[in-house]
């Protein structure tokens, strides 16, 4: 079969609706990338549906010229489970953030993920509480000050890789706002699987949180402090990507490939099929700023599983039910068991 | 009447036009079997009936005592059955504490079937009356009629030659018993055993073996001289409507409502839920429905049930959610926004005893206000309510109608009384069912006028626009939207004009809602016995009482209570005085009161027990004695 239709363009998924982040926001550049990607993946826009809950991020529906729907505050994930089981013919998408998916939505993240509903997740993390005007968020760093934690935050913040992991997530994948290309590909890869996919985006709030990525995203540091994944390729980063990791038993170290006695053939590879390593690659947390000898922070896709979908599984439920054609209607209002009276 | 032919005194029958029975056991003894048989019996022989179950929140209380007893009640007759029965008149004790837990309840005068070896030293002392106070022995019940069987004996004897171990044997002990009822009634054992044989088509000697055991029991009645005294008794079957019956629990009805809503409009029903007693046998029902297409979604609480039945409705789906009073507070912010995306949604509420936990498995009418206003913002929604068990099938029905053809979240009410409660239900044919039109948004051109997604008809309904539709691409939200372009808007008197619009839509309902009509009684009067719910069956009885001592008293009931029918305030003033009895502290009370500026007279039962007749009559007997 040949698409006789032109395919779409960014332009094509713009809306008539100015978004109204802040200047410099990281959501821009977030969106403009969905756009690209959807218009790259061949989508029409009226097969799309996008859901958000609430905060800055939560605006994202708006956007699109796609069909949307911003609900409430830690709810998309559940909306868009309903959406996608009464109609898995809709590509859905949903607009989060750290609050919306971790905090007041949490119980919805980890049972959406578990299920694996084919929905593609864009996790804005901004590790701060935007448009409540800066709380600090689940995934704020210890000692973090901000208008409820005078103080410093003392609670311990959420990782969101693992937890997706640990919940039975079968796509999870982090990027940086500022890697436009790399997160474009990141979301068709992640529209292409079949199942919750969950894509964390480091995303950086000029306002509230400015720099909470800096380490990651300071171009004197990135190198050091970040480890682009490769399926099938060996870690490798640092400038001239000198450093490797390798598996010393079940710990990973840091080692020196210039150092001649190494070889790259020792180092890790990574496989995105491997659900231990990606496990692994997820306990990958340290803060640069404060550990001594911190691993890098991985980018990239961690993980990647095939499994039934809830509502393919679902569906073949239905289809057996109905192998010897679906109940009529009156059979519906008399049930199994009848009398009659004459 | 009184036919009865006298060969001798055993062979005497007298013909009764109702009787309420209470099968009570130890929760090990399979009573809620043991009546679910009986009620199948009653029904295909034709009688009127309603059944309720009655056991420990308890999954195995300790056996033997007062907390493991568990009951079956059931009422069937000629004519007239609207509830189990206030009281019974005959009450089937298996042991001790049976006995001791529901003699209260027990007519003046009633009927015992005890169960001698169920009274035995052990059981007496579990039950509390002690092994030295056997009230079988002891004139306890001199002014009951009692039939001292030693049931488990017989069952042993009868079933000795089958092989089978003691163990299960003894299982069949329950079988006995009901055997000896058919023969008392003079009932047919041919549906029990046609039952037993379907059941356990896989295991002959286990469905030879309780085959027997209710065959024994027959003979029991007919040979023993124990009932040479009495003789037996019959009810004539009722003068029911012909035609196809089933029988159904309240929940049922609510689930297969639903179901039927869903196929008469073209729809596929979508059901997000989260168990919780006593609402969850509507997921398992329609769980068990796929062969109608019907899709469950059991969320991972009851936010998430409401919110995927919010998503599959913005879908097109028929989407509805069902919970009881500490679920339907958690949905109160997802109905919000059901209401301001106007989208079609069903929420079943089984109404418990609250507040918090409160009383789970006990029935109360006390979300009632929560159903009204329990909502953030001005957020009117329609709210209906069910009177009896088959009634749940209709009332799911008619939300259903009007969350579809008025695009709005729609609160059906039913109490856990109605829930687990079951009567015979007349299938309906689906050409019997009124109609039910979504009227969908067509796909749209490119060079169209742009698509305004809250522009509403003359009803002000807007139209259902389904993503997967061309042209129709819209974002909407839980934001104040543009009055017809949909899109965020913060502007004063739009939020005006849409608050207004909402409340509208939802007062319009009134415009399909049937006047209010007197259920009995006269058109004025005294007295008008207000009711709603679950209160129908003794509010009913009461009044038919009070009627035949020539009271000027009339019973209506409502079944609209957002909006309330139009003819409601005339109505009620054609009689002196409004009594509304309800189970809650007087919410409807104040809904009445509020809306119609009169000052009804409020009758509250807060016990989590439904009404019964004598109650309600003697409050009407007061009342008209004050006018």
């Amino acid at each position: 079969m040949t698409d006789t239709l032109a395919q779409l363009t960014a332009k094509d998924f713009t809306s008539h609706q100015e978004p109204k982040w802040c200047p410099g926001c990281g959501d821009f550049a977030v969106l403009q990338q969905l756009k690209n990607a959807m218009a790259e993946l061949g989508l029409k826009t009226e097969e799309v549906v996008v859901v958000s809950g609430i905060g800055c991020s939560s605006r994202l529906p708006y956007y699109l010229a796609t069909y949307g729907v911003h609900g409430i505050h830690g709810r998309a994930m559940a909306m868009a489970s309903g959406i996608k089981t009464a109609r898995p013919d809709l590509s859905v998408w949903v607009g989060t953030g750290d609050g919306d998916a971790l905090s007041i939505g949490g119980n919805h993240y980890i049972h959406t993920v578990r299920r694996n509903i084919d929905m593609n997740v864009i996790l804005f993390n901004n590790e701060i509480y935007g448009l409540t005007k800066g709380q600090y968020s689940p995934t704020s760093k210890v000692g973090l000050k901000t208008v409820t934690s005078p103080n410093g935050v003392v609670d311990h913040p959420i990782n969101t890789v693992a937890l997706t992991l640990g919940s039975g997530g079968t796509f999870v994948a982090r990027v940086m706002d500022r890697d436009g290309k790399f997160m474009r590909d990141i979301f068709k890869r992640a529209a292409e699987h079949k199942g919750t996919s969950v894509v964390e985006i480091y995303q950086n709030c000029p306002i509230f949180n400015d720099g909470a990525f800096d380490a990651f995203s300071n171009k004197d540091r990135k190198a050091d402090t970040t480890l682009y994944l490769e399926q099938g390729k060996p870690l490798v980063f640092g400038s001239d990507n000198r450093k490797g990791i390798k598996l010393d038993g079940f710990t990973p170290v840091v080692v020196d490939l210039s150092d001649p006695s190494v070889s790259k053939d020792d180092l890790w590879i990574h496989d995105e099929k491997d659900f231990i390593k990606a496990n692994m690659l997820a306990r990958f947390f340290d803060d640069p700023d404060t550990t001594p000898n911190a691993l890098p922070r991985p980018f990239g896709i961690f993980y990647v599983e095939d499994r039934i979908t809830y509502e393919e599984a679902l569906d073949a439920q239905i289809e057996k039910a109905q192998e010897k054609g679906e109940g009529s209607f009156e059979e519906l209002l008399s049930g199994s068991s009848t009398w009659t009276i004459n | 009447m009184n036919e009865t032919t006298i060969l001798n005194k055993k062979d005497m029958v007298t013909a009764k036009t109702s009787v309420s029975v209470l099968f009570a056991g130890d929760s090990g003894d399979g009573m809620q079997l043991t009546g679910t048989q009986f009620a199948n019996t009653v029904a295909v022989y034709g009688s009127d009936l309603n059944t309720f179950p009655n056991f420990p929140s308890e999954i195995r209380p300790p056996a033997g005592t007062i907390s493991g007893v568990s009951g079956f009640q059931l009422q069937f007759g000629t004519s007239g059955v609207y509830t189990p029965g206030a009281k019974f008149d005959v009450m089937i004790a298996m042991n001790a504490a049976a006995l001791k837990a529901n003699l209260k309840n027990l007519h003046y005068g009633g009927i015992i079937l005890a169960d001698t070896d169920g009274f035995d030293a052990k059981n007496l002392n579990l039950s509390g009356y002690g092994e030295a106070n056997n009230p079988l022995e002891d004139g306890t019940l001199k002014d009951y009629t009692v039939f001292k069987i030693p049931v488990l004996s017989l069952t042993r004897k009868a079933l000795a030659d089958t092989g089978l171990s003691t163990k299960f044997i003894d299982r069949c002990k329950n079988m006995f018993v009901l055997g000896v009822l058919y023969w008392l009634y003079s009932l047919p054992i041919e549906t029990t055993i046609e039952t037993l044989q379907t059941k356990f088509h896989n295991k002959q000697d286990i469905a030879d073996a309780n085959i027997k055991a209710v065959q024994a029991g027959y003979n029991f009645g007919d040979e023993t001289e124990m009932f040479s005294q009495h003789g037996r008794f019959s009810v004539a079957p009722a003068d029911k409507k012909p035609g196809v019956y089933r029988r159904v629990t309240g929940n049922e009805a609510s689930a297969i409502g639903l179901a039927a809503a869903a196929k008469k409009a073209g729809l596929k029903l979508f059901l997000g839920s989260y168990p919780i007693t006593p609402a969850s046998e509507i997921l398992q029902t329609l769980a068990d429905m796929k062969k109608f297409d019907v899709k469950t979604f059991q969320a991972e609480d009851e936010i998430a049930g409401v919110l995927t039945s919010i998503g599959a409705a913005y879908a097109g789906a028929l989407a509805a959610t069902n919970t009881s009073g500490p679920g339907l507070a958690l949905k109160s912010e997802g109905l919000g926004l059901a209401v301001i995306l106007e989208i079609p949604l069903v929420i079943v509420n089984v109404m418990r005893g609250g507040p918090s936990t409160g009383l789970p498995t006990k029935p109360e009418q006390s979300d009632l206000l929560m159903a009204m206003y329990g909502r953030h913002g001005d957020a009117p929604m329609p709210v209906i309510a069910a009177k009896s068990p088959v009634d749940c099938f209709y009332a799911a029905y008619e939300a259903s109608k009007i969350a579809v053809e008025y695009m709005t979240p729609v609160l059906c009410l039913t109490d856990g009384y109605l829930a687990l409660s079951s009567e015979p239900m007349l299938v309906p044919s689906p050409d019997d069912l009124a109609s039910i039109t979504p009227i969908f948004s067509p796909a749209r051109n490119a060079d169209d006028p742009p698509y305004l997604p809250y522009k509403r008809d003359e009803k002000g309904v807007r139209q259902w626009a389904i993503p997967g539709t061309k042209g129709l691409e819209h974002r909407i939200g839980g934001l104040e939207k543009h009055h017809e372009t949909g899109n965020v808007s913060h502007d004063p008197e739009n939020h005006a004009l849409m608050t207004k619009m909402r409340a509208e839509k939802v007062a319009r309902v009134a415009e399909i809602v049937p006047d209010l009509t007197i259920d009995n009684g006269p058109e004025q009067g005294d007295l008008l016995v207000l009711g709603w719910g679950s209160t129908y069956g003794a509010i009913k009885k009461a009044v038919e009482q009070v009627l035949e001592g020539g009271c000027s008293v009339a019973h209506a009931h409502l079944r609209y209570i957002n909006p309330f029918p139009k003819n409601l305030g005339q109505l009620m003033s054609n009689y002196k005085k409004v009594l509304i009895p309800e189970n809650n502290a007087g919410q409807m009370l104040s809904l009445i009161r509020d809306k119609y500026l009169i000052e009804p007279v409020g009758f509250s039962k807060v016990q989590g027990l439904p009404f019964n007749e004598m109650e309600i009559e003697a409050k009407i007997t007061d009342i008209l004695k004050e006018l």
